[in-house]
């Protein structure tokens, strides 16, 4: 079957979507039955995932209004935990950094863990691809997740409907991710930066806000940058 | 409308926000401006820092088992690390974590 490359970007993104359904699905579900338990109207917890776009944010935000938390600590809380999304959007600018304004915007939108994890993964391995097909893997990644994610909510504020605790799905989460996460291991630089992450992250999974991913993930950055350094300098860096 | 309504707006608002400035910043504000080396150096390890990072506490301590370390997750997030290094398959990497999971869930009851 012959496709342009355009085209088969954009399903190759879409197929590797598919997977992060099992997270967010019920992840959508679980907001919208803690939303509406919170007193949310259904037109409410739709704007709120429509806009906001953010599940971790979104559950952090119900969570401090449930506990009566003044709404400057509501949103500051839930606006640390959505702080990644900048490191994405940093990360993503050499790639992307080249599509018109209004695309990019878009594309800023749509930055969300998964398509940011599956996007940059590919484009690491595929240095040839063109702006073009880039973009139209990114947006092909999104592609099943959004309407799942909308619908989701949805089904959980209407239905209640909730997916049984036994199936195990919370470990979707950390599945579907390390499966992106171990293949971009490709020199002992990504390694350093993954170990080092991995180890301060839990040592600092006290800290509140969720900044202890923060923490670590800025850790685990410059583990990496300093073993790139020094290995450039005994010069075993092997550019890949 | 009362206190409460107006209070979850304003979140609802500054968060929509909020969140679309710290995902738009870099790649909407850099463009295609060039970045220094060290920059570029540190975000190459943003993926395999970050993700590893946001999913090791919920891998050691889940929550389901009220945070206490679990052998089938344990053993499910080890192989699939290994089978993704190995492979470098997106797919069988998944295939084979969930398989353990569900397969010592089974084992052990």
């Amino acid at each position: 079957m012959a496709r342009s490359p355009l085209s088969s970007a954009y399903w190759d993104g879409f197929r590797k979507g598919l997977p992060f359904l099992l997270i967010v699905a019920p992840f959508g579900a679980l907001f919208g039955v803690l939303a509406t338990e919170a007193g949310l109207q259904v037109f409410e917890t739709m704007t709120f995932s429509m806009t906001v776009f953010a599940g971790a944010a979104q559950l952090t935000a119900i969570q401090m209004l449930n506990e009566g938390a003044p709404t400057a600590v509501a949103l500051a809380s839930a606006l640390a935990v959505n702080l990644r999304m900048a490191m994405y959007s940093a990360s993503l600018t050499p790639y992307l950094g080249a599509a018109p304004l209004w695309q990019r915007a878009f594309i800023a939108y749509f930055t969300v863990d998964q398509s940011y994890a599956l996007s940059i993964a590919h484009y690491e391995t595929s240095p040839e691809m063109s702006l073009a097909a880039r973009i139209r893997f990114f947006f092909g990644t999104m592609t099943p997740i959004v309407p799942a994610w909308y619908a989701s909510s949805l089904a959980g504020a209407v239905l209640g409907a909730q997916i049984p605790e036994s199936w195990a799905l919370d470990f979707a989460l950390p599945i579907t991710f390390l499966a992106i996460a171990a293949p971009m291991l490709r020199t002992l630089a990504h390694v350093a930066a993954a170990f080092v992450a991995v180890a301060v992250a839990l040592l600092a999974a006290g800290l509140p806000f969720n900044l202890g991913l923060i923490v670590g993930g800025i850790s685990g950055m410059m583990a990496g940058a300093r073993v790139e350094v020094m290995l450039r300098e005994k010069g075993l860096w092997d550019e890949r | 409308m009362n206190g409460d309504t107006v209070q979850l707006w304003i979140i609802i608002v500054g968060l929509a926000i909020g969140s679309f400035t710290l995902r738009f910043v870099f790649l909407g504000l850099i463009g295609d401006r060039p970045m220094p080396d060290w920059l570029l150096r540190h975000l190459r390890y943003t993926a395999v820092a970050i993700i590893p990072a946001m999913v090791a506490p919920a891998t050691v301590w889940p929550a389901a088992t009220g945070g206490t370390p679990d052998l089938a997750r344990l053993m499910a997030a080890a192989v699939t690390v290994v089978v993704g290094y190995v492979t470098k398959n997106l797919f069988a990497a998944i295939f084979s974590g969930a398989g353990t999971l569900y397969g010592l869930f089974y084992l052990l009851g």
